[in-house]
């Protein structure tokens, strides 16, 4: 049995004027799956995502959301949903009218239409009877949210879901989506947020001025061969310098932009130097009390590649 | 291998019905507080106008009906349309009508809408429809309304025509309800108006300016010696053109074409609106309008719209100067003191009269015979003249005549005193306004002579 895709595209392109916005980008989106969508500003995720929500139509490639193919005409196919450039919410209407009045036009009957559910499942059960005009952005990003939530997708496209949301706002729309994917629909989300792609995605492309400079899953990009910097915190700061700086493949960094702290020690280094330089620091009695890389491995690799790709393009 | 998700269970997406994006979008306009107010206010202060008007001492004499607004309770709605054609209609479709489109970019949803609806066709269309809803709501609103306040303040009492004679309550009642109807042709032409400037310029506040703009535009034209094809050609004259259902017989003539060129005009700014929002890029975030494209696919087609009318309305009446010619002045105004001496008659209780016993005419010159006895002007004389039975002396009686470019006069009497020298009457019922003190007329600028 193969892969299920919610989302095959090939050699997409598509051109604003004389401004190549996606250069012949390829993507597959797993069905169940949180797909990450990455890239710096200008690179084209917004374009994609509207390709997806049936915004726009490329100029050329193949597109197949939910086994349809894409034609010339707008319009995504059913089962999709979701928002780009931030949720389209109407501020003179409540949270529950937004929704209301959302149902109606699918075709839903607001009674039965679950509009108290997705509001519970976003955490806005409080605020369903206040105007949309007082939300807050991330009040504004969850009821979009839910206003996705309303159509039951089996593809959910979200642009930048996690702006303005506070620690538990996060939590909601982080363990929404979260269930979602395992009840078997497929999400593509950007975000410039690095911890939220990598707590909630299992694979992630990135892009760069319209170009594919990676798609797979996290760990291979993580396993990818580069160096990173590591925060070692250890019992006896000292010693740990005198040990990483005699091993092998280990370089101690002493700029690495963090905040200065005499009990931490930054180290640049390969995945199995360290593994070494971790067991010799247990072999000498000193004990390693936090082991992290300064930035994500994802930060790290979208930072490399995307680098790559313009300087390349220079 | 890979394989899409089964593509048996998948349908291709249904479009949203017409229908339900038409409740969509009524249920968004009428969510707005200024939308909620001018319904409100259009139902309510109407009839509070009029009926406020209608017990003060001094009436608005020179708003056409104005005079009446004490006799009878169906000059209200009249007053009140005069004065919405050149104010509030065209206000009315800018906030509706101006703003149904741009309200999506100020808000930032049009991608929201977009992938609910899947059609931008289907949105254009629940968009139109719904403004064209509430701006129906809004003009049934003063015209129920004023009319309202007229019939409980003063009563279903019958109207003075424009030529004088007098209409039934029931005949001035379906008179009313024409005119308002007539009114609907160029108030729809202003809302077309302001969805093509609502698409065009995007959140721009032009866009919302642009029928209060047009508006104004025509009202100045109208108020120029222009020639009358030209008058007829421009969507704004429907307005004033309702004055000929007033008249004995009907002036249907430059309603009719003030009313087919409104429906012209708002089928044409509705398909050129209609154009470029379908060529409008939705995924471009910096869109502020469509600046050039604008210019030429919706300005230059109305400007040539108004060309080619000037051109068929030239060439299929004989229309190509003021329209006011002396024989007309002076039949009109005849006519006219022939009614309301019949009416003054009545008042005073003396011995009735028919108008053929009457045989009222009218001798008039314009810049006492200096100029060209044709065109609008505050400097129109005349000396009407008539017979009563027994009587060998025709009475005579002087008006000055001021009329203006769309033909509406109100001649103003100049003795002798005993037929228009007072305002009042003394009847035997008590002061009454005199119906020949002062009064209103219409020159019908298309009739040849």
């Amino acid at each position: 049995m193969g892969t299920l895709h919610a989302v095959v595209a090939r050699g997409i392109t598509k051109c604003f004027g004389d401004v190549v916005a996606l250069d012949g980008v390829d993507l597959d989106v797993t069905q169940g799956q949180i797909h990450g969508l990455v890239g710096p500003n200008g690179a084209g995720k917004t374009t994609l995502l509207g390709l997806l929500l049936g915004l726009a139509v490329a100029d050329s490639g193949r597109l197949e959301i939910l086994g349809t193919p894409v034609g010339r005409a707008f319009g995504a196919p059913e089962g999709v949903s979701g928002f780009v450039d931030g949720p389209g919410l109407y501020p003179s209407l409540t949270a529950r009218q937004n929704l209301a009045a959302l149902a109606r036009l699918r075709g839903l009957d607001a009674g039965s239409a679950g509009i108290d559910d997705v509001l519970d499942q976003v955490g806005l059960t409080a605020v369903a009877d206040d105007k949309a005009r007082g939300f807050s952005l991330g009040m504004r990003q969850r009821l979009g949210l839910a206003a996705a939530l309303l159509t039951k997708p089996r593809l959910l496209v979200l642009d930048e879901p996690s702006n303005g949301l506070d620690p538990a706002g996060k939590r909601h729309v982080h363990r929404v989506l979260t269930r979602l994917a395992a009840d078997g629909t497929s999400v593509v989300l950007s975000s410039h947020r690095m911890d939220d792609l990598e707590a909630l995605c299992s694979e992630v492309t990135i892009l760069a001025t319209g170009r594919v400079v990676f798609s797979g899953p996290l760990s291979k990009l993580a396993a990818e061969n580069r160096e990173l910097d590591y925060r070692v915190r250890t019992s006896d700061p000292q010693a740990a310098r005198r040990l990483a700086d005699g091993s092998d493949g280990i370089r101690v960094v002493d700029d690495a932009g963090i905040r200065q702290d005499d009990e931490l020690l930054v180290v640049r280094a390969l995945v199995p130097a360290l593994d070494e330089l971790v067991a010799s620091l247990v072999r000498s009695g000193v004990a390693v009390r936090e082991l992290a890389p300064v930035v994500s491995p994802l930060e790290a690799a979208f930072l490399a590649l995307t680098e790559q790709e313009q300087e390349a393009g220079r | 291998m890979t394989a899409t998700v089964a593509a048996d269970k998948v349908v291709r997406a249904r479009r949203v019905p017409v229908s339900r994006g038409y409740r969509f979008e009524l249920v968004k306009l009428v969510s707005q507080w200024r939308i909620r107010l001018l319904v409100l206010a259009c139902w309510i202060a109407p009839a509070l106008f009029v009926a406020g008007v209608s017990q003060q001492s001094t009436l608005p004499s020179d708003t056409l009906f104005g005079r009446w607004m004490h006799a009878t309770g169906w000059a209200g709605p009249l007053v009140m349309l005069g004065f919405a054609g050149t104010y509030a209609l065209p206000l009315l479709s800018s906030v509706v009508a101006g703003d149904v489109f741009a309200a999506e970019d100020r808000l930032g949803t049009w991608r929201h809408l977009l992938v609910a609806v899947r059609s931008p066709r289907r949105i254009f269309v629940a968009k139109s429809l719904a403004s064209l809803t509430v701006i129906l709501l809004l003009v049934a609103g003063l015209a129920v309304s004023s009319a309202a306040g007229g019939l409980v303040s003063v009563g279903n009492q019958p109207l003075v025509g424009l030529d004088g004679h007098l209409l039934a309550p029931s005949d001035a009642a379906v008179r009313v309800l024409l005119a308002w109807t007539a009114a609907l042709a160029p108030t729809l032409a202003l809302a077309a108006i302001g969805l093509l400037g609502s698409v065009a310029l995007g959140r721009s506040p032009m866009g919302l300016l642009l029928p209060p703009v047009a508006a104004l535009v025509m009202s100045v034209a109208q108020m120029l010696p222009l020639p009358v094809a030209v008058r007829l050609a421009l969507p704004g004259y429907a307005f004033i053109a309702w004055n000929g259902l007033f008249t004995g017989p009907t002036q249907l003539g430059p309603l009719l074409i003030g009313i087919a060129v409104s429906l012209v005009w708002a089928l044409l700014a509705t398909a050129l609106a209609y154009l470029l929002f379908l060529r409008r890029d939705f995924t471009n975030l910096a869109y502020d309008g469509s600046g050039r494209r604008a210019l030429t696919i919706g300005a230059l087609p109305l400007v040539g719209l108004t060309a080619l009318t000037v051109g068929v309305v030239a060439v299929a009446t004989p229309s190509m100067g003021s329209g006011i010619k002396q024989d007309k002045v002076q039949r009109s105004v005849a006519t006219a003191f022939a009614h309301l001496y019949r009416m003054q008659t009545e008042q005073l209780h003396r011995p009735a009269v028919t108008e053929a016993q009457l045989r009222a005419s009218a001798a008039c010159t314009k810049s006492d015979g200096q100029a060209a006895q044709e065109g609008a002007g505050n400097d129109w004389r005349c000396v009407v003249t008539w017979h009563l039975p027994g009587v060998p002396v025709p009475g005579t009686a002087i008006y000055q005549l001021d009329i203006t470019s769309d033909g509406r006069f109100v001649a103003d009497g100049d003795g002798p005193k005993e037929v228009n020298g007072y305002f009042l009457l003394r009847t035997s019922t008590g002061d009454a306004p005199n119906p020949l003190w002062q009064f209103d007329g219409n020159v019908e600028l298309l009739t040849p002579h």
